[in-house]
């Protein structure tokens, strides 16, 4: 049985990265060009601007965490990333392309059709602050009902998959449970493998703690831990868990009113804020 | 009064074939009224503004015109303007077909609205399919939510099939006016079939709630035993008067 | 085989008007008969003996689970003294309020149960608690379910057609057959159904909406 090693086991194109302490960040996202780019994005609900001309980038492998007050913005940034909301101005470029457009022949941009946003999606996965597993299946079905009839990979392929994923989030015993048999816990890390069994290059997570009972959340921390530690997939998180985004992110972006306020290494960040706007909201939430 | 129970008994083949015709325009027309169901319900969520249009004017013409006038159209005029003559038991099965395959629409609508919107996001996400998403995602969980009212409107068009007597399709009622005429019992008679239709609305109410529980164990949503016994009217009439009744 | 014929339509038409005014009476006196029968029905369900709740439900699922049809023509023919409007109206009336009941009752059941109890705190008699607490804010949400059962008894009118009322779809059946043009009497009945039904299920949802439902 062939079956291709997880993206945790997939030996990343920098080597020594045992030999890195964990909460540095690796060597390669420092150069190349960035996989994730909003150009002057602006988003906006009728006359509320929730994102005003946004840019800022993200490189491929780096994990880079959004914080800042709720109503910033912060979510909406991932759910344009994903394709579930459409950019009001701007545009944002993933891996070169952008991501819900596409070029018209003399060179400007037009809205992408649902063919174009199916491709655009393929690099992209999301894991939900409410879990969002599908009710009417059971843990193995979600995981590999998208692999099967969206990638098209084979049954037993996709269901060795996903007791290897299983394995690794620590639930291979739930397998054939059903979603409302699970605890909070337990479906967001079911939602984590069902989105990694997609195989996407950039994996959202969108506030992933925040429906978990306190004692629940440092599972899924330690599981989000380590599989940013041990493969080269890039995040991009919403969290309110500032440990969480010490400790994982390489890259920490304070939003405030639709903008980024500051960003930099999360050392910096947390120690040696630069912006009133950011001490004050680290202030009031550690 | 025991005259009527005697001519009753003797009239058996005759009530049962009437039952039957009774039967089959319930059935038929169930049917012809879930398939129309789901292919207005679907269109009214479609992206496509005409369909969703063509969707909205079926759905209030054949709700807002009244059943019986629907059925005698089908029965008296159209084979005037068109030449063409539909059998009786048809006219009912496509006249029941139409006025709650408007109704049941709403349901579709409704029941896909119900489903939150967390879960078409985590099927987006998943980079499904839009037909995809409805089909495996959306209408599974949708479909719970149906049952309950599909129940009441399967009730409603049951209480409906005594119309077929007005456009001489042989059914329960004739059979049954027939027996009443020949023997004078005018209370015993009604009574009868009263009591008739009331035991069918329990019987299609019991399977309904099979089903929907059969369903809701699907989704991992567990049941007492006494739901399934419960009238149906009770809960849904409440929940959605405006499907609930016609 | 013909088309439609525009000047039967015409003539047809203030038949149909005409029929059209018993209509309305029938829908407005029976939504009347629901509406005060069905409130009874809802307070007499939470009367203290099981032998008062207990045959009033068996009654009430009874009636709204058969045929309002089999109800009106039994009961023309075993009333047939009575005139034939009146009959149409109890029956509706009746029928209806198997539903409008059940409206009540959860309005009622919806009034938090601190309310009965500040009720017995204060020492109030049962006719005082009713009236002055209770159904106060039992019945305001229920206007527009009230009003939708109301449409659903206007579009099942024509079936006192059947025991001889002499309503719109009664002078449609009589102008069918007196000229042979049912496809014109029939189809303008319809959309004079269409037309009046239409503007008042628009409302209903309108002041749904208002009363956050």
């Amino acid at each position: 049985m062939a079956t291709e090693p997880l993206p945790l086991q997939k030996p990343a194109a920098a080597a020594p990265r045992d030999a890195v302490p964990a909460t540095a960040p690796r060597a390669a996202p420092e150069t190349g060009p960035p996989l994730v780019r909003f150009d002057d994005v602006v988003k906006r609900y009728g006359d509320h601007v929730v994102l005003d001309r946004l840019n800022f980038s993200v490189r491929r492998g780096e994990h880079v965490t959004l914080i800042g007050p709720s109503g910033s913005g912060k979510t909406t940034i991932l759910r344009l990333l994903m394709t579930l909301e459409k950019v009001s101005d701007g545009v944002i470029w993933v891996d070169g392309s952008p991501l819900s457009h596409v070029a018209a022949p003399d060179g400007s941009l037009k809205p992408a059709s649902e063919k174009h946003l199916r491709e655009a999606r393929k690099k992209i996965g999301m894991v939900f602050q409410q879990f969002n597993l599908f009710p009417n299946m059971n843990v193995l079905r979600n995981i590999t009902e998208a692999p099967v009839n969206v990638l098209g990979m084979d049954r037993a392929e996709a269901e060795d998959r996903a007791r290897e994923l299983l394995d690794l989030v620590g639930l291979s015993g739930k397998i054939d449970a059903h979603p409302s048999q699970l605890s909070g816990g337990q479906q967001q890390r079911v939602a984590i493998a069902r989105a990694l069994a997609m195989r996407p290059e950039i994996l959202l997570l969108d506030e992933v703690t925040s429906a978990l009972d306190p004692e629940l959340v440092a599972g899924v921390l330690d599981l989000l831990s380590d599989i940013a530690r041990n493969t080269d997939i890039t995040m991009v998180c919403v969290t309110h868990e500032m440990n969480f985004a010490r400790d994982v992110s390489k890259k920490v972006l304070m939003f405030d009113a639709g903008h980024v306020v500051e960003s930099g290494p999360p050392e910096k960040i947390f120690s040696d804020p630069e912006h009133e706007r950011t001490r004050a909201f680290l202030d009031a939430v550690l | 009064m025991s005259d009527f129970f005697s001519a009753f008994l003797d009239d058996l083949p005759q009530l049962r074939s009437g039952l039957w015709v009774t039967l089959q325009a319930t059935v038929l027309g169930a049917l012809a009224a879930l398939l129309l169901s789901f292919a207005l319900g679907l269109m009214s969520v479609g992206r496509l503004l005409v369909l969703r249009g063509v969707s909205r004017v079926v759905v209030e013409f054949f709700r807002g015109t009244s059943l019986y006038i629907q059925l005698f159209w089908l029965y008296y005029a159209m084979p005037t303007l068109t030449g063409y003559e539909l059998d009786p038991l048809l006219c009912g099965v496509v006249a029941f077909g139409l006025n709650y395959g408007a109704y049941g629409a709403e349901v579709v609508r409704g029941a896909i609205g119900s489903v939150p919107r967390g879960q078409y996001e985590a099927a987006v996400a998943l980079n499904m399919s839009p037909l995809h998403r409805m089909r495996k995602v959306i209408l599974p969980q949708a479909w719970v939510q149906m049952i309950p009212s599909f129940t009441n409107l399967l009730i409603q068009l049951l209480k409906c099939t005594p119309l077929l007597w007005l456009i001489s399709a042989a059914d329960l009622m004739t059979v049954v006016q027939q027996l009443r005429d020949r023997t004078g019992e005018t209370l015993a008679a009604y009574l009868t079939l009263l009591v008739i239709y009331f035991v069918l609305a329990y019987a299609l109410t019991l399977l309904m709630n099979l089903l929907e529980r059969s369903a809701k164990r699907r989704l991992g949503l567990h049941t007492g035993a006494g739901s399934l016994l419960r009238s149906r009217s009770a809960t849904e009439a409440v929940a959605s008067p405006a499907g609930g009744a016609r | 085989m013909n088309g439609f014929d525009w000047n039967a339509a015409g003539d047809a038409l203030p038949l149909l008007l005409k029929g059209f005014e018993v209509t309305l009476l029938a829908t407005v006196l029976g939504t009347l008969v629901a509406a005060v029968l069905g409130l009874a029905i809802a307070v007499a369900g939470r009367a203290p003996s099981r032998w008062v709740t207990v045959p009033v439900r068996v009654v009430m699922e009874f009636i709204r689970s058969t045929p309002l049809l089999v109800q009106l023509v039994g009961a023309a023919a075993l009333f047939s003294s009575v005139e034939p409007l009146t009959i149409g109206i109890v029956v509706l009336g009746v029928h209806y309020a198997t539903y409008t009941s059940e409206v009540y009752r959860a309005g009622i059941d919806g009034v938090p149960k601190g309310q009965w109890e500040a009720c017995r705190a204060l020492s109030l008699g049962p006719r005082r608690t009713w009236q002055a607490v209770i159904l106060p804010q039992a019945v305001r949400n229920v206007l527009p379910a009230l009003g939708n059962y109301a449409i659903s008894m206007f579009k099942e009118t024509p079936f006192l057609a059947v025991i001889t009322v002499q309503e719109m779809v009664f002078e449609a059946r009589k102008y069918g057959a007196d000229h042979f043009a049912y496809t014109e009497a029939f189809t303008l009945a319809g959309l004079v159904f269409l037309v009046a039904s239409y503007p008042t299920s628009l409302l209903m949802r309108k002041l749904e909406k208002r009363l956050g439902h």
